[in-house]
């Protein structure tokens, strides 16, 4: 495979298309600290909580290859992480986290 | 030579699943990962609010200065992956370039964070200070201990490369590490909002 910084590898993007994602992450982590200085309102932590979802997600489907490469390997990463979240709502729950 | 190392003229590698038995594991490890960081971000949540005598965490969090640890180490996900991208093309020197700088972005993030514990140390928020104090130590310090592992394997990486002795795909090594470096920087992004940004 020759160097080529605009067309898509059969390892994921360009490296052109690896910086217009680290912009991207690198906006919304403005846009994150900018709420510790703004007031956001009722919005502060479901905008948050969006952005670092959204952060997470271009991380592991673009930089972690996850979203060109074979399924399997999203299915053991992502029950790991669902199995997480579920195990500490829950174990946060019996302490009344949520209440 | 493992059966990682065989593939067929389409690409697929002789092994139960047809997939680098490698990567499988190494993505099964990081979905064990997310277990481990769970447990430490939920007992940091829990306890945040406990700081007894000590200070709280707004009188102590700089947010400008780990707002920009937080880029650091962000930047160093894009340069990482910038060596896997030159890892699979073959092209060396760049492998090494952009191993080394990813390598340095994080020897910068624990600089930071080693500078940040000294100043909470001395505003009084020792490791026993309080329940807060400890479960943000340990949860913050497991995470400084990951990048410090990556970095060692990065460092690694390229003397091993260097000297020609690496088994298998080269390619293949440099994605494994950048796997483990990209996770380390996923779990920030979840510490820095919900540790940092969300106030107790």
């Amino acid at each position: 495979m020759t160097t080529d910084t605009h067309t898509t590898t059969e390892h994921g993007m360009s490296n052109a298309g690896y910086v217009r994602i680290a912009l991207i992450l690198a906006a919304i982590t403005a846009l994150e600290v900018s709420t510790y200085y703004v007031d956001f309102g009722p919005l502060f932590m479901p905008a948050l909580m969006i952005m670092m979802a959204i952060k997470f997600v271009i991380v592991v489907s673009y930089f972690m290859h996850l979203k060109f490469d074979n399924k399997l390997f999203s299915w053991v990463f992502y029950a790991g992480l669902i199995l997480a979240i579920i195990v500490y709502i829950v174990a946060l729950s019996t302490f009344h986290f949520f209440s | 030579m493992t059966a990682n190392t065989h593939a067929d003229e389409h690409g697929a590698l002789h092994t139960s699943t047809g997939l680098s038995n490698n990567k499988l594991g190494m993505w099964l490890f990081l979905g064990s990962e997310c277990l481990l960081f769970g447990g430490l971000i939920s007992t940091y949540m829990l306890y945040r609010g406990r700081v007894g005598a000590g200070p709280r965490p707004s009188q102590v969090f700089d947010i400008p200065f780990t707002s920009v640890s937080s880029f650091v180490l962000l930047m160093s996900s894009l340069t990482m992956v910038l060596a896997v991208s030159a890892a699979h093309k073959g092209d060396d020197r760049n492998t090494y370039l952009w191993i080394t700088v990813t390598a340095l972005l994080g020897a910068t993030f624990v600089g930071g964070q080693v500078y940040e514990f000294t100043a909470f140390y001395n505003e009084g928020m020792g490791f026993t200070t309080s329940l807060f104090s400890s479960s943000f130590y340990v949860l913050t310090g497991f995470h400084g201990v990951h990048v410090t592992v990556g970095i060692i394997m990065l460092m690694s990486i390229v003397g091993i490369m260097k000297r020609s002795k690496v088994p298998g795909s080269k390619a293949e090594t440099v994605e494994m590490i950048g796997l483990y470096w990209h996770f380390v920087d996923i779990v920030w992004i979840i510490i820095f909002t919900l540790i940092y940004l969300i106030p107790a």
